[in-house]
Parts: structure tokens; sequence; C-alpha cells
């Protein structure tokens, strides 16, 4: 028998949660119409995760939005060589250590790293327009701000390395999440305070999920910029400062 | 084969030597992500059936001699030996690690035989011969094995699949959970259990679901057992406070300093299952641990001492075993692709996760699952579902429409689990069949009946529509 016609009670489940309940279907298998939107929502997260983010063009984004770009690579060479070997996403390339010296020991208080991670489109798609929102707020806070640094195929803990080559006193890596079926252009915000390479998880602080249908850009600016404040005068972030802020999680992947 | 306890495999005119046990455990395990990425890997094909072979000549007595974490440094290898059954490990103490494959797969080697040997073997043994086995060995060999327990209904019967209802929610909202739940039931998913995997890990939040679930187990009189996902002190912490708690849920792995980076150790477990049982709330019985294991977590935690991922998953289910529980579940491929990187891999990590812990006497189930970096989609979980389910597995998931919505990976569905049930001829847990079948769920021959309005569940899916509060049938 076909269970094609569910009952309106049944149906109204679907007003209750995002999840994928009440699906059309057909004997005890999905209904071809449930069988294909699933597919759509995989095939985004897919593209997403292999979307090579075209670089030179995202930094003419940046410079347009009033940013100075430099443009740097982890180790790891691809997208499999990245998917395959995390450590490699955390270490800078000799090429990009050769590119950092006119920006060593800057000192700004916040290196704004940008990095494709998982999903580039989500780069592309929102960082300048979250970097815009930040920057007035950072301005009413007299922040100093590094250049944007472009990190092609890096983890979050490659902003480690370059915000001790920087002598921030903060690192703010804005990378691509994971995708999911729900979204496939999600940003991940990560603060480090006194970035270095050895960083733990438990020594950052994430807001997570940051997209216009998500937690929309502006807002998620505003809590960046509140978190900063806190991290710079508390001079830590991680488990600590969520304590304290009970707003927020800790913890990348 | 070997000599001061090097060993060595000899493959035409190349000779291949292995320092120690750990090293040829690692090298002889099919190729994985994970190992390649700790370093341990064989680093050609020639040189892993190389292992294989020195391994198939390994006298499985050797594991009890040399434990591959010295039993000073280890709780897990303090485990391990203290409570290994010589005397159920007799029939094959006489054997290499090849003999022992070739004697698993006799006829003769049936349910009973398997029941009475599972003491004797420890995580070493049957992680190393199932290196020696093809996945087809793996399938056939641990669908002879059968373990059953019991809370409220019973697990691992013949002919039956039991599914855990995962309705989990981005913001634990009562609601929606809700909703997910009475979808899964319809579809006649939620006996292994109901369990949530809350978004934020805190009491408060713990007690809220439990409570929720228990006022709908009460309402229906639903054979079933639910569990929030939390680390096990908030479990605790809730017995304290008097919620009504069935099982008690941890992730564990297979090392001392991985379960340290999980914030355990084998006392908390022991205090945790001690509160559980004291708490008398079984029908049934009295399994009531929940543990959810996964290759690569000791890699993960730095934890992994070079012994390969494989192993060190074997080595989880020895703390597993320690505590009766209801049920253990593989999350197979939740972990990314550094560890298992393809479908393939997948794949074979489940069946091999899900032998072992047979093996070993477990209630094994499997989430069978990837997340969108792995080279893997919803036609391998097809396979992996099937095959594993062929191989007599416990229990797999029940999420809705396959898509975790707080933890974004897909999972199996109620629907997987449907057709996996149609296409075998399995059936929901004795008693959770008898009550949906009184719930006009099921028909008799075990099909889904459609939601009648006004009826059973669905009177429960028009209150929960009209609004959150006082959805409970008076």
């Amino acid at each position: 028998m076909s269970r094609h016609q569910f009952p309106a009670p049944y149906r109204r489940l679907r007003e209750l949660t995002r999840a994928r309940v009440a699906q059309d279907t057909t004997g005890s298998s999905l209904a071809t119409n449930e069988l294909l939107a699933f597919q759509h929502d995989w095939a985004k997260a897919r593209d997403a995760v292999h979307y090579a983010v075209d670089f030179p063009a995202l930094a003419s984004d940046m410079r347009d939005a009033g940013f100075d770009t430099v443009h740097l690579h982890s180790t790891a060479g691809d997208r499999p060589e990245y998917l395959r070997r995390p450590d490699l996403g955390r270490r800078l390339s000799e090429a990009s250590l050769e590119a950092l010296p006119p920006y060593r020991d800057s000192r700004p208080d916040i290196c704004l790293v940008v990095a494709d991670g998982l999903s580039g489109i989500a780069v592309v798609r929102h960082a300048a327009t979250l970097l815009q929102a930040f920057r007035e707020r950072a301005r009413e806070q007299q922040w100093t701000l590094s250049p944007v640094i472009l990190a092609e195929q890096g983890r979050v803990a490659l902003g480690d390395p370059i915000g001790e080559a920087l002598g921030a006193r903060l690192t703010a890596m804005i990378i691509g999440e994971r995708p999911g079926m729900t979204a496939a252009d999600s940003l991940g915000i990560y603060l480090t305070y006194a970035p270095r390479p050895g960083r733990t998880d438990a020594e950052r602080n994430c807001i997570s999920n940051v997209r216009p249908d998500g937690q929309p850009l502006e807002a998620a600016a505003g809590t960046m910029a509140y978190l900063i404040g806190r991290a710079l005068s508390l001079q830590l972030t991680g488990v600590a400062l969520k304590d304290q802020g009970r707003l927020i999680d800790s913890g990348p992947s | 084969m070997q000599d001061n306890g090097r060993y060595h495999a000899t493959l035409g005119q190349q000779r291949f030597s292995f320092k120690s046990l750990v090293e040829l455990l690692a090298r002889a395990s099919p190729e994985r992500s994970g190992d390649q990425l700790a370093g341990v890997a064989a680093e050609s094909a020639q040189e892993r059936i190389a292992a294989r072979m020195a391994l198939a000549d390994l006298p499985l007595q050797r594991f009890l001699e040399e434990p591959l974490i010295p039993y000073e440094d280890d709780e897990v290898t303090r485990l391990i030996m203290d409570s290994h059954d010589r005397d159920a490990f007799r029939p094959v103490a006489h054997l290499t690690v090849g003999e022992f494959r070739d004697w698993l797969l006799r006829y003769e080697v049936d349910a009973a035989t398997l029941r009475a040997l599972a003491p004797g073997l420890t995580p070493e043994m049957v992680a190393a011969v199932s290196k020696l086995m093809r996945n087809q060995d793996l399938i056939l060999v641990a669908s002879k094995a059968r373990v059953e327990t019991r809370f409220r209904n019973t697990i691992g019967a013949p002919a039956t699949l039991a599914v855990r209802l995962q309705p989990n929610h981005p913001t634990d909202d009562p609601t929606g959970i809700a909703a997910s739940i009475l979808d899964g039931l319809l579809h006649g998913a939620g006996d292994a259990t109901v369990g949530i995997n809350p978004a934020t890990d805190n009491v408060d939040s713990y007690i809220t679901l439990t409570r929720l679930m228990d006022e709908l187990r009460q309402a229906y009189a639903i054979p079933m057992q639910s569990c929030v996902l939390a680390h096990v002190t908030t479990a605790l912490e809730a017995v304290d406070q008097g919620a009504p708690v069935d099982l008690i849920f941890q992730s564990i792995a297979g090392t001392e300093a991985a379960n340290r980076a999980f914030g355990i150790d084998l006392a908390l477990l022991q205090q945790a299952h001690d509160a559980g049982r004291s708490l008398g709330r079984g029908t049934v019985g009295q399994n009531l641990m929940y543990f959810e294991t996964g290759q690569g977590s000791a890699l993960s935690a730095d934890a992994h001492h070079g012994v390969d991922q494989q192993t060190c998953e074997a080595r989880a289910h020895a703390v597993a075993r320690a505590f009766d529980p209801l049920l253990v579940n593989t999350v197979v491929g939740f972990i990314g692709p550094e560890y298992l990187y393809d479908g393939k891999q997948i794949i074979r990590a489940g069946l091999e996760d899900h032998f072992c812990g047979k093996l070993l006497g477990l209630p094994m189930g499997c989430d069978v699952c990837y997340t969108n970096h792995a080279e893997a989609d919803q036609d391998d979980m097809d396979i992996l579902l099937t095959v594993l389910t062929a191989a007599g597995c416990n229990f797999v998931m029940g999420v809705p429409g396959a898509d975790d919505i707080m933890l974004s990976y897909q999972s199996t569905s109620f629907h997987d689990a449907n057709y996996v049930r149609q296409l075998l001829g399995k059936t929901p847990a004795p008693e959770f069949r008898q009550w949906l079948q009184a719930m006009e769920v099921l028909d008799e021959q075990g099909r889904l009946l459609s939601p009648q309005a006004g009826r059973g569940l669905l009177k429960h899916a028009e209150r929960l529509a009209a609004g959150a509060a006082g959805y409970l049938p008076q």
C-alpha cells in the first residue's frame, strides 16, 4: 500500500521542526520528490566543499571594500591533500613565510585572516560584508587591524603562526564551515588571544553558523567585537571567556 | 617467523620486517587515511600483505604476553589483562591468528561456541584476526554471533533489527524534538532507544529532555528506553536531582589517555553504571549503559601510542564490555575523511567494528554515516546498512530523512531502516513490535499502516500542532 495520502495533522509536523519529518513515501521508501530534494541539498554541500576560491577575485573584492590584502597558502597542496591531512592545513608554506616579512612584527591589535576552510563559497559570499561591518566597530574601539590575510587551503589553527608572525594581540580567523544539508555557505569566526602554534581548541572562542539566514552578518560582527573587547581586557580567549560571556560556543572543528 | 621480538615475512625477493607487535598490526591493517595521517600504515600494498603473512603465523597467546600499551601506563591494558578468562580462551589457545580465522569460519563454530569464547578473547586478538579477513568473512562470522540485551525490551533477538530514534534539534526545542520522535514512532523506530544528542550539555536541559521522553513513554505505555547523550557527569548530576534516567551514555576510547581527553576513566564509568542500576528502572532487564565509539578517536586526542585506529577501536570495545551495556554504537563515518577517507574505508570500518564488538560479546549497532567532506554518499550508506544487517547488526540509527539538523551529518533514516527490515525479513524488538501493532502503526505482516486522523499517535500529533503546551493525553 502507499502512504502517499497523509492526513493533514500528520503533515503539520513539518511546521514544528526543520528536520525532514512527514516525508512522502511509497511503500516504506521515500517518494521520488523527496529523494531528489535530498540529493539537491547534498549536491550544494558537496559543491561547496570542492569549490575553488578565485583568490585574485576575492582580493579584488576586499580591496573594493577598502582592505589591503596578503595572499598566503598552507602546506596542503590541493583539496584532496587538504581533506586527508589537517596537519598540513595548519602550517604556512615556505613561499608564504617569505611573503610575510613586510608585516612581521607590525603588532596590530587584531590579525584578520580569511581562509577557505571547508566552504569556499561561504568566504566568497560573506567575508567582505562581515569584515566591513566589523571594521566600523573596530574603529569605535580604536583597534588597529592587520591587512586581510587570505589563506588558501587553511584550517583554523593556521591563524596561529600568522598571528604570531605579525605580533598580533589576537587572531580573528574567518573560515568556511563544513557544509551541512541546511546550509552550505556558513562562516565560522574563531578568536584566539596571543596566537602562536600549539594553541588548543579550548583556548579559542567560536561564533558559528554565520550567514544571512543563520547568525546574520551584522549581528555576528557585533558579537565578534564584543568578544574581542572582552578578550583584550581579560587577556584570554577560550573556555574562561565563554564562562564569563555565557553566549557562545568554544571549540572549532 | 620472528627472532628477538621482531617479525618478518619474505615476498618473492623482498624481505619485510616489523619491529614490534604494534607495528605489525598497523602495517597489516587495511588502508585508511587515519593510519596514514598517524604515519603507522603500510607504505606499499606488498608491505601490507607481508605484514598479514607474518601476523597469520603469530600465536594468539602472544597478545597475552606482550601488551601493545604497557600494563603500568594504561588502565585499559590492565582491564584487558586482568579480566581475561583463560578457561574460555582454551579452545583457541593453541592457534595462530591465521588458524583462528580458519577456525571461526568452520560450520561447527556457532552462536553458543562464540558466546562461550567471548570472555577468552582480547581486543587485540579480534583486531588481529579481522585484519586477515575479507569483508565476507567479517559478515559471515559476525552473523553467527548473537548478543541479546534487555531494559524495557529485547535488543538483538533473532531476525530483529532495532532502531535508535535520533530526534536532534539545533536548539533542543521540545516541540521540534517531539515532532521528530512522533514521526519516528509512526515509522516503527525507537526500540533501541529514543536518544537525543543535546545541543548544549547542561543538567537543566538534560532533565527537561529526559522528562519529555519519560512522559511520552508513560502516556502511551511504550516499551522503550530513553537517553540524553550528554557527558556522563551530567547524567550523574541528573540522577542526583531525581530525573527519570533510563540509559546512561558516554563516548569511550581504547586508551586511558584518550578516555582522559573525553573527561572519563573506568572509575567514573563504574560510578555511572552503579547510579543507573540503583534506579532499577528496567522491566525486562538491567542493561543500561549506551556507549559510542569510532575509529580515529584515540589519534584525534593524540593518545594512540602508535597503535592503528582499528585496534584502538577494539580496545574501546573492551572498555564497553566491562559495564554490561544495552547498546554499543560505532559512529563510523562521523569523524571525517582524515580518518576514513571514502565510502570504501567507511564500509570496511563499519564491518570491522561490528565484527570485533560481536566477538567480544557486545550488543553492536552502527551509526551508518558520513560527513559532506568525505568521499561518500547515500549509496555507500545503503551498502553498509545492507551488509551490516545481513551480518546481524543489533541496531542502526533512525534520523528524520537521514539528515541530522543539529550535528550536520547524514546517517540512516526511518525509511532506510524499514527498507532493510523489509529486504532481509527483520522485525522490531518483539515487545516494541507488539506495541506498534496495538497502536496501528504496523499491520499483522509488519507493514506500515498509513496514520489515520484522530487515532492513536496521530491524536498526539494533532495536539502537538495545536500548541506545544498540554499536548500529552491526560
